[in-house]
């Protein structure tokens, strides 16, 4: 008798396993893979529609634009490691520079290869503080006060870590007179105030906003304003500190990738359509500065400040240079990061 | 001198129906509070919480939160990948205890260890393995372009480290009990003159039905709930390549709380009911499972 349910047991088992296995998604379909950094995941969600219907409208076919999201460090390791990105949409160049160096899938000058450095849209680095901003943080220099808690990622994974930490520094730099020991060793107590360090800026945006953490969140200005969007403008405030960075997350095609699968004309209207009015409009509304400010919504435009901002060619001698003095095994920030 | 054999009894002999124990009430009724609290904390409340946030915007919502593809996309690729690492490791699971219980040779230790490798292994180490091995730059990446396999950031990434986490689960469970149940059955059976095969189906698997479906159990569980390896070698594609447990991590960080519990309210109930159908098990068949199972 018992033989008899464990029969029964085993067949019903049988009979779910191959409907299970059956079932996944085996229709094909255009579909085009865009590798992305963490806070665009409301930018791209609104965007992929909008390619999608723009490409229908060009060709008549359908494409899927399928999407990845987490640090801009992690996900360039992962293309270098395989993964089939038609087009990368990265935080910083020295991500895709690293693509391009440890794979070959598209030249060494690929910045060159679009207008503004690749960059369809800049953004910069702002603080995030609790209403009302308790703590008085007002600039950089408030952020090493003895009971301020610093919430940013790890530069060593997150793109928009690597751009406050190079804010941070430019800040330590101007406020020193251009000494770069100086600078080193703000940045480095800056750090001894940071209790936990996040992959992605994401991550790091919910520490803050969610768990409850930290007095100011180091963010990307898209990803302050979309927290006030997203938990409420009665919970946060955004401090713009005296001077900040230039942040230019790059994009470009894999061109390996794309010639491999055939997608290349589909990844370089996407990334047109980027520059163009669509896109323009759609950065700018998810609180991207749009470099063609005058195809975007007047209005969404005009929420952004003036900011004195840094440029990482013209100050830090391009990311190539800042990448390794700064990110590389032994550089400033191996140096001055000790976890407590 | 012999002992007066009232000195050996107790002063006060236990009243029938009286609590074998002897601490106080007091200590006991601490205990018990510590204990139960423990309970409450560490698996109660969470278990309340994950539900509490899933329906915190009402029943609608919680239903509104499974009417996106990605989702749904997640939870087929979670089954298909079950579906494929379980029966493997049933398989798998039976070849080793069937060799390590019934018969003996030379580094039979050494294999037992290798089979609880997974438990001590941390799951990203083993996800970074695959991709040391099978990724663009690892040892087998130039060969397996260049025939155009995807393994690291595709559904067969995914199974491997799924296979490699669970890979203990049935043989831990199977290993005990054919070792408890000897050879003797397997030994008439062949001296009645029936084959290897046979004596396998007719004697050795009836044996261990029931253990072999607990083990099953307590894979399909750990195999739909791996979060760390399979991150590893997922590359997070939306709709393609997220499990369950990615796809409550991506919608957690998509600012979409509601959702990101609603579907880990999922992964609660199969907890749950992988607990009942373990609790059944170990109540009616509880002479058919490894001692260690039994109470």
């Amino acid at each position: 008798m018992h033989r008899r349910t464990f029969t029964r047991a085993l067949t019903a088992l049988a009979l779910v396993v191959p409907l299970s296995a059956a079932a996944p998604t085996a229709f094909a379909q255009t579909t085009l893979t865009n590798v992305s950094y963490d806070p665009t995941r409301e930018l791209y969600k609104e965007f992929n529609a909008a390619f999608a219907k723009s490409w229908k409208a060009e060709t008549g076919e359908d494409i899927r634009v399928q999407v990845s999201h987490g640090g801009s460090g992690k996900q360039a390791r992962s293309v270098i490691d395989g993964l089939n990105a038609d087009v990368v949409t990265l935080a910083l160049a020295a991500d895709i520079d690293a693509i391009a160096k440890a794979t070959g899938k598209l030249p060494a000058d690929w910045q060159k290869r679009l207008p503004h450095n690749s960059s369809p849209y800049t953004s910069t680095i702002v603080f995030l503080v609790r209403k009302g901003n308790p703590k008085g943080i007002k600039d950089w220099g408030d952020l090493v006060k003895a009971d301020v808690q610093v919430i940013t990622p790890n530069p060593k994974t997150s793109g928009g870590a690597r751009w406050n930490y190079l804010a941070a520094w430019a800040y330590g730099r101007e406020a020193n007179g251009g000494d770069d020991a100086k600078a080193k060793a703000f940045v480095a107590e800056l750090f001894k105030h940071v209790p936990v360090l996040d992959t992605g800026a994401r991550g790091s945006t919910t520490t803050f906003a969610q768990r409850g953490l930290g007095d100011v969140l180091l963010a990307w200005e898209n990803e302050a304003y979309l927290s006030l969007k997203e938990f409420g403008e009665d919970k946060f405030d955004i401090v713009f500190p005296s001077i900040s960075i230039l942040a230019e997350p790059p994009v470009a095609i894999v061109d390996a990738n794309v010639d491999k699968s055939g997608t290349r004309k589909a990844a370089e209207a996407y990334l047109k359509l980027l520059y163009a009015k669509e896109g323009q409009t759609i950065a700018a509304k998810n609180f991207y500065r749009p470099v063609s400010p005058d195809l975007a919504e007047k209005a969404d435009v005009d929420r952004f400040q003036k900011l004195k901002l840094v440029t990482i060619d013209k100050d830090f001698g391009g990311w190539g240079k800042a990448q390794s003095e700064h990110f590389g095994d032994g550089g400033t920030f191996d140096q001055i990061y000790k976890p407590n | 001198m012999p002992a007066d054999p009232r000195q050996t009894l107790p002063a006060h002999p236990v009243a029938a129906g009286a609590s074998p124990t002897t601490e106080p009430i007091a200590v006991r009724l601490a205990l018990i509070t510590v204990a139960l609290a423990f309970l409450a904390l560490f698996l109660v409340l969470p278990l309340i919480a994950v539900f509490a946030e899933a329906f915190r915007n009402g029943v609608d919502a919680y239903f509104a939160s499974f009417d996106d593809p990605d989702t749904w996309s997640a939870v087929w690729l979670t089954l298909g990948v079950a579906a494929i690492a379980v029966p493997l490791n049933v398989v798998f699971g039976l070849a080793a205890s069937w060799a390590v219980a019934k018969h003996e040779f030379r580094g039979k230790s050494l294999l037992v260890t290798l089979i609880d490798l997974p438990f001590s292994v941390s799951p990203v180490v083993s996800g970074m393995c695959y991709v040391l091995l099978f990724g663009a730059q690892g040892y087998f990446g130039h060969y397996l372009q260049s025939v155009g396999v995807q393994i690291i950031f595709a559904v067969p990434g995914l199974v491997l480290a799924t296979i490699f986490v669970t890979f203990p689960f049935v043989a831990r469970e199977l290993i005990p009990l054919m070792q408890e149940q000897g050879v003797s059955e397997e030994e008439a059976a062949l001296s009645l003159g029936a084959g290897g095969w046979r004596t396998f189906w007719s004697v050795t698997l009836p044996n261990v039905r029931w253990a072999l479906l607990y083990g099953v159990l307590l894979c399909n569980a750990r195999a739909m709930g791996e979060f760390g390896a399979v991150s590893v070698v997922s590359g997070h594609l939306r709709g393609q390549t997220n499990t369950v447990p990615l796809q409550v991590e991506i919608l957690y960080n998509d600012y979409n709380f509601v959702a990101a519990f609603a579907v880990a309210s999922l992964l609660a109930g199969l907890g749950l009911v992988t607990l009942v159908v373990k609790s059944a098990l170990e109540w009616r068949y509880a002479d058919q499972l490894a001692s260690g199972r039994r109470h």
